[in-house]
């Protein structure tokens, strides 16, 4: 029981990791408004966020800063991903809220059930 | 300056820097004629590599001369340059195309926004092909996907937007699982230099964050695959999207994503961890037959023709897989080959179909009713797409098929034999459907006076039909080059 | 010119004319004699051909190499030489015939009608001059594609449905067996050409070398094997001069061309040994099969279908038996057949342009009013049936002594029986036209037009010359046992 909580404690990051992604999912899935949707798709995204920067602090590692005192320095890379992935994200979180903009002006809502519901009636009117 | 020395470097950066420069000219005609030169002058310098490839082996190039491992190299080897020229090679046929396409299909006010996003989308394809870098390759692939998510969206149907929205999610969620992937294979190998990756994966192939990286990479890119059951995205998306966006997509999007999976498959982990490790080859066997017959029956039953080919496409990704299962020579010889084959046939097809949106003002089975009278060279070209995809011989389709069987003899699958041919026979079944409404019935009471397709229309559509028919008669170039990239990839030879 | 040019010639000639046929559309006579002329300057190039075969030579040429490794070639050997003059041959009578049938009915899309002809010959040439199973394969399926505008002519619901069951089932067979089969032998042996003695040498066994020979027979569809022979009854909503191009000029012959074929030069006669009983029982099968719904039918173009069927699975059948005179009585067959049922079909078509009658129950006495069409028609059944003086009688003679020679006796049965069928099915039919008095005084009709009546005089007199003058097809029949390399 002891190693069991301490193996979690000394994983704690990769634990909130895999809880946010499996969060971000769900949200995704279960949800229908599709501002939601956008939501959960953020949240699943900065838990990879988390995967990436988590292991750049390296144990008894100081800010990657070459100074002569220190030999082991925090790796720097990953940080850098990340800010390439946090860019990628904005941007797909801006694509997406703007379809969602055209699909509300376009059905009058944001639901997805009721999107659907539209689009079967139409194909049952032989569109 | 040596333009020999820095052709990688060009061939992401002629389309990356015409996209801007498409934005900033608003006017139609001013936005297309850079994204024209760039795209055009892509295909030339891969076409230069192509034969740089042949000639003396492969090319690496440092980004910034950084050199790799720890810069981004591109690297262009006999398989990349290969997807390199098929994409720009479509690209360059789909643009002239798409300046008269879009003209009924897209708001005038925002065309340049179209070519805009098309140089985008080109740069993201070609970058992912040409990279050598893990992560880079991630980037690549999201500067695709959401330009390819734009150009969808531009589709007169409102319906373009839920497709793209929905193509949105499904994207996103599969380009976060190889990201997922990458940083596995990062923590693991502390490089995201593909070729050392590789180098240094072969130690560790049993460890267990190597086979979670290979799993959620093979997901993740089979999202963009569409490998059945993730292909979900794929039918609604070519359907309602502008009719140029839907052949190039159709041409290359897919195709590109297999380049990856091969990659990363081949090169990356290498057979051992494919293979031997991790049941891949029945899993992709049972995946690709499921896609091959579930799409191609549900094919059958649809009306707009448009959706009828998307699911087509499903089903061909299937062989194209297929072909991987194998893990032989000829197998991957299959894939490569089918890659080229099939693109150029679902090419042609929808460039055809958007002469026929533009003619009879729809794509459903029965607006193009009587359409062999009143488009007759349309229609003809659209059924030698269609006995492409049946495998007819003269056709390229019937090359891949060819391969396919072979392979599967060599492994002495007999019942998989049969399978393949008849799910060529499903193929039959839908693009039957095609013809009986073409030249059975008689034409719609006020289309009867439609004209053939305009030139500009016509011949990019025939280049692809005329290459469809070329390389299933000569096969020097897909079938010399597809047997090099296989034989490279399973490291038989360089 | 060397023989390589002239084989790529005779191809390009139907092609060319087809080019001829479109250009002259508008002019319906310069449009026929379109046709005529390149019927007949074909059929003089493929004569060019027969001195030299049946002195040895076996010219060739190769067209390009599409895998590696895999060409599309062709070379003339004997079988191909008696095939291609067949085709070619009969192609002018046909046209003749097409002329009057096309005019007298006032048919719709004439120029799409000689368009496709043309190039189903062309199609046709190039299976006959095949000089390995690829190429054979890939005219096979055009000629399947291009006789798909033929059958499907009249554009009514009923020729959609007989399209859809001719294509599907021709389609079908050859993607589901003829091309694994193709893809299989090429796996085994390393070539698809057609040799003398066979490519495979030795390399199957039992299973393995029946199974693959099945998946021939069957892929064969055009030769129109039970169970996969009902494309042909549903072809027959088809013009009549496209009957008799299906029957007796290109497609099925084509169908046992390839059996032979395939026997011969890819399996050869002694690799088969002891492996094609089950052939010849499924042959003998469909034999006596098709003749008992021949019976049966009224329809007269049904009953010569049926005719058709268990006439083709003579040939297989006598291809399958193994035995030298079997098989050369099995390529003497093909031309044979040829001629007696192309007239057969050429008559049926009179009738139908000149009395409207397509029922045998409706032909009382219509020999008397058709002289010249139930004359040869009358010629045409005793081929069928195989009685001198018509060329049937030869090539039932070769097959039977051969299926004694092997001491096959349920194969003597089974030719027997079904002559006697044969004479069940056509000899009333002669009896009913002369012998019955007419019953229409109030529509008389006299003969057909003429271009018909000459083409079905012309045939009924090949059939018989075939029987006096057996010299050349003969030849090359036995030629293609003991060919040369």
């Amino acid at each position: 029981m002891e190693g069991a909580i301490a193996h979690i404690w000394s994983h704690f990051d990769y634990w909130a990791m895999i809880f946010l992604a499996m969060a971000g999912l769900f949200i995704v899935i279960a949800r229908g408004n599709l501002i939601k949707k956008l939501v959960g798709l953020g949240v699943f995204q900065t838990s990879v966020y988390l995967l990436y920067v988590a292991p750049a602090k390296i144990v008894g590692g100081t800010a990657p800063i070459v100074a002569p005192a220190f030999k082991v320095y925090s790796n720097p890379l990953p940080h850098v991903l990340i800010l390439t992935a946090i860019v990628v994200g904005i941007a797909t979180l801006a694509l997406g809220l703007a379809l969602v903009v055209r699909i509300r002006e376009a059905y009058g809502t944001i639901e997805e059930d009721e999107i659907l519901r539209t689009e079967a009636a139409g194909e049952a009117d032989g569109r | 300056m040596n333009f020999q020395e820095h052709l990688p470097a060009l061939q992401v950066v002629l389309p990356l820097a015409a996209a801007p420069l498409a934005m900033l000219l608003r006017d139609r005609l001013a936005a297309f004629v850079p994204v024209l030169a760039a795209t055009w002058a892509a295909f030339a310098v891969s076409v230069l590599m192509w034969l740089q490839v042949d000639a003396t082996g492969p090319i690496s190039y440092a980004i910034g001369s950084w050199a790799p491992p720890w810069g981004i190299e591109y690297r262009v080897d006999s398989l990349s340059a290969l997807v390199l020229m098929l994409v720009s090679g479509v690209a360059a046929v789909v643009l002239p195309y798409s300046r008269a396409s879009i003209e009924r299909e897209i708001r005038q006010e925002n065309h340049y926004l179209f070519y805009a996003m098309f140089a985008l989308c080109l740069t993201g394809l070609l970058g992912i092909a040409i990279t050598g870098d893990a992560f880079n390759l991630f980037v690549f692939l999201e500067i695709s996907s959401l330009s390819s998510y734009v150009l969808i969206a531009l589709g007169r149907d409102r319906r373009a937007l839920v497709a793209s929205y929905q193509y949105l999610i499904m994207g996103t969620i599969g380009a976060t699982f190889i990201v997922i992937g990458v940083g596995l294979l990062y923590l693991k190998t502390g490089t995201l230099n593909l070729v050392d990756m590789g180098a240094r994966l072969q130690e560790m192939t049993s460890h267990r964050p190597v086979l979670a990286a290979l799993a959620f990479l093979t997901v993740g890119i089979s999202l963009k695959l569409a490998l059945f059951p993730l292909h979900q995205w794929l039918p609604n998306a070519y359907a309602y999207a502008p009719s140029a966006v839907s052949a190039f997509l159709a041409a290359t999007a897919t195709k590109v994503s297999v380049y990856a999976l091969l990659r990363f498959y081949f090169s990356v982990f290498g057979e051992t961890a494919v293979f031997q490790r991790l049941p891949m080859e029945d899993l992709m066997l049972i995946l690709a037959l499921a896609g091959m017959f579930v799409a191609s029956t549900v094919a059958i039953f649809q009306d707009n023709l448009k959706r009828l080919f998307a699911y087509s496409s499903v089903a061909q990704v299937g062989y194209i897989v297929l072909g991987i299962s194998f893990d032989s020579v000829t197998g991957l010889t299959a894939t490569v080959v089918h890659l080229v084959n099939h693109a150029v046939t679902k090419g042609g097809l929808f460039l055809l179909l958007g002469a026929v949106m533009a003619g009879m003002g729809g794509v459903t089975l029965s607006r193009v009713h009587g359409l062999g009278r009143v488009m007759p060279l349309t229609a003809f070209g659209i059924v030698l797409c269609g006995l492409s995809l049946i495998g007819v011989p003269g056709t390229a389709g019937f090359v891949s098929k060819w391969y396919l069987i072979l392979a599967a003899l060599e492994k002495g699958q007999w019942w998989l034999v049969f399978l393949i041919v008849l799910s060529s026979l499903l193929a039959a079944a839908y693009v039957w459907r095609f013809v009986e409404a073409a030249y059975f019935r008689a034409p719609r009471a006020d289309l009867v006076a439609v004209h053939e397709a305009p030139a500009g229309l016509a011949i990019p559509a025939w280049i692809m039909v005329g290459a469809t028919i070329w390389f299933g008669l000569d096969t020097s170039v897909t079938v010399g080059s597809a047997a090099r990239a296989a034989a490279m990839l399973l490291g038989t030879a360089q | 010119m060397n023989p390589e040019t002239l084989i790529l010639a005779a191809l390009a000639i139907p092609v060319l004319g087809s080019l001829a046929i479109v250009a002259s559309r508008k002019l319906p006579n310069l449009r026929e004699a379109a046709t005529l002329t390149t019927a007949a300057l074909l059929f003089l190039v493929v004569v060019q051909f027969l001195p030299g075969v049946l002195a040895g030579e076996r010219p060739s040429a190769r067209l390009l190499e599409v895998l590696p490794g895999l060409d599309l070639a062709f070379s003339i050997e004997p079988l191909g030489m008696l095939f291609a003059l067949i085709a070619s041959g009969l192609w002018i009578v046909n046209s003749i015939y097409s002329i009057g049938y096309l005019r007298g009915n006032d048919e719709k899309h004439q120029t799409r009608f000689y368009v496709c002809f043309a190039l189903a010959i062309a199609a046709a040439l190039a299976i006959a001059f095949a000089a390995n199973v690829f190429t054979l394969f890939v005219f096979y399926e055009l000629l399947t594609l291009i006789t798909f505008p033929l059958v499907t002519h009249h554009g009514s619901d009923k020729a959609k449905a007989g399209g859809r069951t001719y294509l599907g089932l021709l389609v079908g067979t050859s993607v589901l067996f003829l091309l694994p089969a193709l893809v299989f032998t090429w796996h085994v042996a390393g070539t698809t050409d057609f040799r003398p003695g066979g490519i495979l040498d030795g390399r199957l066994e039992g299973f393995a070398l029946g199974g693959l020979l099945a998946l021939y027979m069957f892929g064969i569809g055009k030769a129109a094997l039970m169970p996969f022979h009902r494309w042909l009854p549903a072809a027959m909503v088809a013009p009549t001069p496209v009957s008799a191009l299906l029957h007796a000029v290109a497609v099925v012959k084509a169908g046992v061309f390839c059996v032979v074929k395939v026997v011969v030069y890819v399996f050869g006669l002694d690799a088969l040994a002891g492996a094609t009983g089950w052939l010849v029982g499924v042959a003998g099968f469909t034999i006596v099969a098709a003749s008992l719904v021949a019976l049966n039918a009224d329809n007269l173009k049904r009953r010569l279908a049926y005719s058709t069927v268990s006439q083709l699975a003579y040939v297989v059948l006598a291809a399958a038996l193994l035995a030298p005179l079997s098989v050369i009585g099995a390529a003497l067959h093909i031309a044979a057949h040829a001629l007696g049922k192309i007239t057969l079909f050429f008559a049926a078509g009179a009738i139908y342009t000149a009395a409207h009658k397509t029922e045998v129950s409706q032909l009382d006495g219509i020999g008397r009013r058709m002289p010249w069409t139930m004359g040869a028609f009358a010629v045409g059944a005793l081929s069928m049936i195989g009685l001198p003086p018509a060329a049937g009688f030869v090539s039932k003679w070769y097959m039977l002594s051969g299926a004694m020679a092997a001491s096959h006796w349920p194969a003597v049965a089974v030719i027997a029986a079904s002559t006697l069928l044969n004479a069940g099915y056509f000899l009333p039919i002669l009896w009913r036209a002369f012998f019955r008095p007419t019953d229409d005084a109030q529509h008389p009709h006299g003969e057909a037009p003429l271009p018909m009546v000459i083409a079905l005089t012309l045939t009924a007199a090949g059939t018989l010359a075939l029987f006096f003058l057996p010299d050349v097809p003969l030849a090359l029949a036995r030629d293609m046992l003991g060919g040369m390399p």
